[in-house]
């Protein structure tokens, strides 16, 4: 190093770094259909915790003038129609939306939570941990779901906030195994070895450098398994097992929807359209993160 | 010199490896260390040779009981470390620390240079400020050759010699008692060798470091050790200040390794005497009865397969483990 450029970087201070992260977020930023699908996303989002606000009718209230379906009205203020007993088509929509939304996004993170908890304890620690942690993963994936939902249902009543937990539940297994395997390769990196050394406790390098580096892996995990919960709880409300009247979620809208396809198609096609582009966006949003963050990309 | 450091005696690490049966295994004993036995100083290179396998890895971290050690001990300023709980082991690894082979691997990726030389600070010294720390990293950058304004960069944004850089800061940041090389330059250039080496060397003195400094590279050995150790599965073949061994080798495993030394100059190369080993290195599932070099060795006879050699000292500080030292190892150096 010559003593000018020495110099001139003593005065220039700290030289900023430019982290994995800030790397991965470039690269997504120049993926185009993931760009789009965060903006959807984002607008989809905003619509539904925003819009019914600024609706004419509430998502609730029968229209006692017209107790049937109805096409788009734009004079009553029904602007994609009403279903079958006169409520507005647009603002069930939304508000079905921040149901399924919340319950994408909640019961996910109580799976990630999980998940990544015992998959990197397991995979860490290893030995008995392991074994006990990893058959006890073997033994939830062969419940069948919906009878264990059901189960729930029965013993605690028809809830809300059980439904998040019971599918989170159920969708943190797959995730721990996820998890349990990266911490299996990553332990055998010398910078755990040299955590270690330096005296980290296990706690601590689970903590500080397990999960960091496992991160990308379940990121992108998470974005795949937001629609896949959305799915889920259609499913369920299907069943009669999600959300009550008069409350709703895309999935009873979509149920109600199919019934009515032949005489009044919008009430399947207005909610079908936002679920669908929904779960594009997630679909895609994964993808591009998991391009973004592939390691042998860097 | 001063105070012993370290004292090792027949420390051995086997590993059981599972070699038959279907449902209960059958277990054979893998000897990646086999009773080796040293005493470090204060300001001591200890250097470790030997082939790929030979246990020199195995030997750095069962020292500073990263690896379990199943059989000897190891005693540190005169306590026994191996059967510390965790608490008292961290307590006592304050003062040892390693410098890993592959500089990039060693690193945190998600974590800036800063972070990674202050993580020793953070477990050790957990009431210092963060200001204090970020002044006692960036002197250590310093010292380590590291401009202390890359202090938030992240390890791929750094050459592989000035990652190693970074792994020495760590490991250097506690003023450590010892610290275990482990090919701390087999993954760089070999321009920037020298340059790592000479730097372990300066912190060496300037801190009185004791190093256990583990190479295959003898040329390297020879410049920063006092002492070096040949190991070969698991088992140490000779041990002796660096001028007597490269002066005057009493193992014949010794006398192959140093004649496999690259030499610059074409004509004293060609005019040298070159003994090559024949054949693998054995199984260290299925060890050699009796000298475990026996199968290699130009000089074996019937008594190496029967009887395990013992220590010979045929200089002050200078051991080996061969039935036939004392046959002088010129005649037996065959010409390429």
């Amino acid at each position: 190093m010559t003593s000018a450029h020495a110099a001139a970087l003593d005065t220039a201070g700290d030289v900023e770094g430019r982290s994995l992260w800030q790397d991965a977020w470039r690269r997504l930023k120049r993926n185009r259909a993931a760009l789009a699908s965060m903006i959807i996303l984002g607008v989809v989002a905003a619509v539904c915790l925003i819009g019914p606000y600024t609706l004419p009718w509430p998502y609730d209230a029968i229209d006692w003038d017209h107790v049937e379906a109805m096409p788009p009205n734009m004079e009553l203020g029904h602007y994609l129609g009403t279903d079958s007993v006169g409520r507005d088509l647009l603002a069930r929509t939304l508000v079905g939306g921040r149901v399924s939304l919340m319950v994408g996004v909640l019961a996910t993170m109580v799976a990630l939570f999980i998940g990544v908890t015992v998959g990197a304890v397991a995979g860490f620690v290893g030995g008995r941990v392991d074994q006990l942690l990893m058959r006890l993963v073997d033994l939830l994936y062969s419940v069948p779901l919906t009878f264990f939902v059901i189960i729930l249902m029965v013993m605690f009543g028809r809830n809300f906030i059980l439904m998040f937990l019971a599918i989170g539940a159920v969708e943190w297994l797959t995730m721990a195994r996820i998890v349990r395997g990266q911490t299996l390769s990553l332990k055998s990196k010398e910078f755990i070895e040299a955590a270690r050394a330096s005296g980290g406790s296990t706690a601590g390098i689970i903590l500080r450098h397990v999960v960091p580096n496992v991160l990308g892996v379940v990121i992108v995990y998470v974005t795949l398994t937001i629609p896949q919960v959305i799915l889920l709880e259609s499913f369920l409300s299907f069943l009669g097992l999600g959300v009550q009247e008069p409350f709703t979620s895309w999935g009873v809208l979509l149920n109600e929807g199919a019934a009515e396809l032949e005489v009044n198609p919008q009430t399947l096609i207005v909610p079908a359209v936002f679920m669908t582009a929904t779960l594009f966006c997630f679909n895609f949003l994964g993808d591009g993160l998991r391009d973004a963050l592939d390691p042998k990309d860097r | 010199m001063s105070e012993t450091l370290l004292d090792v005696k027949d420390l051995k690490v086997h590993y059981p490896v599972r070699t038959g049966g279907l449902v209960i295994g059958t277990y054979t004993p893998l000897k990646a260390l086999d009773g080796v036995s040293f005493e470090l100083k204060a300001g001591e290179t200890l250097g470790v040779v030997g082939e790929s396998g030979c246990g020199k890895s195995t030997l750095g971290r069962a020292v500073l009981q990263l690896l379990p050690a199943t059989g000897g001990a190891v005693a540190w300023l005169g306590r026994a470390l191996n059967d510390l709980d965790a608490k008292a082991l961290k307590a006592e690894r304050e003062r040892m620390q390693i410098v890993f082979q592959d500089p990039l691997a060693s690193l945190d990726p998600r974590m800036t240079a800063g972070d990674i030389i202050a993580e020793p600070l953070r477990n050790y010294r957990p009431h210092m400020s963060k200001a204090e720390m970020k002044a006692k990293v960036k002197d250590m950058m310093g010292r380590v050759g590291l401009h202390s304004t890359m202090i938030n960069r992240y390890p791929h944004e750094f050459s592989g010699g000035q990652c190693q850089r970074i792994g020495i800061a760590r490991a250097m940041i506690l003023d450590p008692k010892l610290v275990v090389c482990d090919e701390p330059v087999s993954a760089l250039d070999v321009s920037i060798r020298a340059q790592v080496v000479n730097l372990l060397m300066e912190l060496q003195r300037a801190m009185n470091l004791a190093m256990i400094f583990i190479s295959h590279d003898l040329s390297i050995v020879r410049h920063i050790s006092h002492r070096v150790m040949v190991l070969y599965l698991g088992k140490t073949m000779e041990i002796a200040p660096r001028d007597a061994l490269y002066a005057a080798p009493r193992h014949p495993y010794t006398q192959a390794l140093l004649s496999a030394v690259p030499v610059p100059d074409p004509t004293i190369a060609r005019a040298r005497p070159r003994l090559a080993l024949a054949g693998e290195l054995p199984s260290p599932l299925n060890p050699p009865s009796g000298c475990v070099f026996r199968t290699r060795c130009p000089r074996a006879t019937k008594v190496c397969a029967e009887v395990e050699p013992t220590r010979a000292q045929p200089g002050t500080g200078h051991d080996v483990w061969c039935h036939h030292w004392r046959e002088s190892g010129l005649e037996t150096k065959v010409a390429p």
